[in-house]
């Protein structure tokens, strides 16, 4: 009986998070339309056109694995949302974060574009595997930093356990990793505006100027599903980042104004710098948050 | 640019001389001096650029006009080289030896005039218009129009109005005749 | 047999794939393109509702018109804030705009792209070229009239339209669909023949499969 209940809070939490994840992308198009002097879709454009995919009749087959591209992309974000505490306390959103740490978390970023690659191959289009290899490599690139500094939050609080690293930061702003362990914090987010994808490093993904490379066949109900999980997956690497480094949150409110916030560097980073190209990003990360990332693992482990 | 043209004159046989504009010169030679001639040009009175090269239905006449508009960098002057070849067996030297994109300009009148270029690179794979059976378009015997309504499905009630007749009678009723322009040689 | 008996033969044949050599034929399909019919009512007017509020452009520009969908995207025109934005691959998008006259070359690339895309799917003829053939009524190499290829649903007149017209053609769009009336992929699906004749007519070395979803 028990684990019925938490199904049904998991859904509610996975619901919630989505929706949100959604307007967020809609808010992120407003802003991005008011910097350059337009008016921008409204704010739910993201879920208008989600029930747009959904609404389209779906003709081509490409095998088996190609319908599973998008069902592993989704489980990806599922699982990097289902194995951590969204709001620390809480019982309703606190997930399966009992279950897994931090390590299944990085694991599960990583699965769902794997999958997402072994779909988009059977695809047959040769601008899949084209994106796929762009995609993948700067994901291999900055996860290099992140994976550093998870290293060094790994050290500084001796666990991998994600509650148990938002529990150790509760109690006043100056308990919190960024001010603990500034260093980490610093490669870590320069890692995050990769993972955001947003303008300087967004050439991998960029839907409505050139070939947009992974998903090119992928067509209504999967380009759907797709969406849906960017828009999940998106809050969830947020709400990881707002629990490892920011504090977590002890109410909704709370994490939405964090994770906002958190959104809100990599956007203003992205409507203000124009774009890398692939291998200028590779070595970007390669370089000076890479650098960052191990000075923090050797500041945290011998100062 | 007079004295380069005279220069021409002892290799070649020029049959005319036009001046349009101190800097833009035309003549015309004969066909089978016409790759000598250009490589004259080319390689000793420096005209290294090649513009464009075009042809003309002298329909009347029964004969192509092929214009090669040849630049000098030095003189900022052109020169246009005509020469005369019969319209019926219409076959020219290739040039592409000379100026590598000559390709491009030998595939595109072999496909709009007929005009054969024998030895240029992939003269007759299709250049716009694919699947091609009639023959070649700008050809002037060829008729555009009634090829059109036979193949694309006009659509009926198409009227055609003088832009001026029309603007008079729709909008501007008072507006006067335009003054009769004098022409110089009236 | 009764002439509806012959329709639904005709419908159930599958297509030769002639243009393609024999080795070739097997890897593409030789399925006509079906019909959509309407979901439930109510569901139906909801999903019209969300698809006339998300159009997304082919980004395949088919002649000069094609110049005027960059200014409809940048700060003066702004066509993003009624949820119009562009896909580059015709599997994702679902409204194409014919931008202007349409050369041989090119109706064979529309008939392509066209047939790629994931219905319900929409077509705007942009210009007077596609209309009546406009200013190259008497050319060799022009198409007088888009839709006796592809099905059409709204033309938008001028020679050049400006981004404006297009705009109020979007609207003009948005209406029928949201009306239910555009229904151009069955209209493609239930003459499919008569478009085949028409498409053949014209490109003779006809090279590709008859039918590419």
């Amino acid at each position: 009986m028990d684990i019925f209940i938490k199904i049904i809070y998991a859904a509610i939490s996975i619901l919630v998070a989505t929706l949100y994840g959604l307007i967020l992308i809609g808010i992120v198009h407003k802003i991005y339309a008011r910097v350059h002097r337009r008016i921008g879709p409204p704010v739910w454009q993201p879920i208008l056109d989600i029930i747009q995919t959904h609404g389209r009749k779906v003709a081509t087959s490409h095998g088996i694995m190609f319908f599973l591209g998008p069902v592993f992309r989704m489980a990806g974000g599922m699982g990097t949302y289902l194995f951590m505490p969204v709001i620390f306390g809480s019982v309703v959103f606190s997930n399966y974060s009992m279950a897994g740490d931090l390590l299944l978390v990085m694991y599960f970023i990583f699965f769902g574009q794997l999958g997402m690659a072994l779909g988009a191959g059977e695809g047959g289009h040769p601008y899949s595997p084209l994106g796929i290899a762009r995609g993948l490599s700067q994901m291999s690139t900055f996860e290099l930093p992140f994976s550093l500094a998870v290293i060094s939050i790994a050290i500084q609080y001796q666990t991998l356990n994600i509650t148990t690293i938002v529990a150790a930061q509760q109690g006043g702003m100056l308990n919190w990793t960024l001010f603990t362990n500034p260093l980490a914090v610093i490669a870590a987010m320069i890692s995050l505006l990769g993972m955001n994808m947003h303008s300087p490093f967004s050439l991998v993904l960029a839907p409505q100027e050139i070939p947009i490379g992974p998903p090119i066949e992928m067509n209504g109900s999967f380009l759907g599903i797709l969406q849906t999980n960017r828009a999940l997956f998106a809050s969830a690497k947020l709400v990881l980042f707002m629990n490892l480094f920011f504090g977590g949150a002890t109410n909704l409110p709370i994490m939405m104004l964090k994770t906002f916030s958190i959104y809100m560097f990599s956007v203003f980073i992205g409507a203000a710098f124009p774009r890398f190209r692939p291998e200028q990003s590779f070595r970007f990360f390669l370089r000076i948050p890479t650098l960052i990332g191990i000075l923090s693992v050797i500041v945290i482990a011998y100062l | 640019m007079k004295e380069k043209i005279d220069r021409l004159r002892k290799m070649v046989n020029v049959l005319q001389v036009v001046e349009k504009h101190p800097d833009l010169y035309f003549i015309t030679l004969e066909g089978n001096q016409l790759v000598m001639a250009l490589g004259y040009l080319k390689n000793t009175l420096n005209f290294k650029h090649l513009a464009f090269m075009q042809a003309v239905d002298y329909l009347e006449d029964n004969k192509f006009m092929l214009t090669y508009m040849v630049y000098n960098y030095e003189l900022k002057a052109n020169l246009g080289v005509n020469v005369f070849i019969d319209r019926e067996e219409s076959s020219m030297f290739s040039i592409h030896r000379l100026w590598e994109h000559a390709w491009q300009y030998q595939r595109e009148l072999y496909e709009m005039f007929g005009i054969d270029f024998p030895g240029s690179p992939r003269v007759d794979e299709p250049f716009i218009m694919e699947s091609w059976e009639e023959m070649p378009p700008m050809r002037r015997d060829f008729d555009t129009l009634a090829y059109s309504q036979k193949t694309y499905f006009p659509r009926p009630g198409r009227e055609t109005n003088d832009p001026k007749e029309q603007m008079k009678k729709a909008k501007y009723p008072n507006y006067p005749d335009s003054p009769k322009i004098r022409r110089d040689d009236e | 047999m009764k002439e509806k008996d012959i329709k639904i033969i005709e419908k159930e044949m599958k297509l030769a794939n002639e243009g393609l050599p024999e080795m070739e034929r097997d890897l593409f399909a030789d399925d006509r393109p079906s019909r959509i019919e309407p979901l439930n009512k109510y569901l139906e007017q909801f999903l019209n509702w969300a698809r006339a509020r998300s159009l997304w452009i082919l980004a395949y520009g088919t002649g000069c018109g094609a110049i005027e969908l960059r200014p409809l995207m940048t700060a003066r025109f702004d066509a993003f804030r009624y949820g119009i934005a562009g896909r580059p691959t015709p599997r994702q998008a679902n409204v194409f705009i014919i931008g202007g006259y349409a050369s041989l070359k090119t109706i064979k690339r529309i008939v392509r792209s066209y047939e790629q895309m994931q219905g319900p799917k929409y077509v705007i003829a942009l210009g007077s070229c596609t209309i009546n053939g406009g200013m190259y009524y008497d050319s060799y190499n022009t198409i007088n009239r888009i839709d006796y290829y592809i099905p059409v649903d709204i033309y938008v007149t001028g020679c050049m339209p400006r981004p404006e017209s297009l705009i109020a053609g979007f609207n003009g769009l948005k209406k029928k669909i949201q009306a239910g009336q555009c229904d151009g992929m069955n209209k493609y699906a239930d003459n499919f023949d008569w478009y085949k004749a028409n498409q053949k007519q014209i490109i003779k070395d006809w090279n590709m499969p008859d039918y590419n979803w």
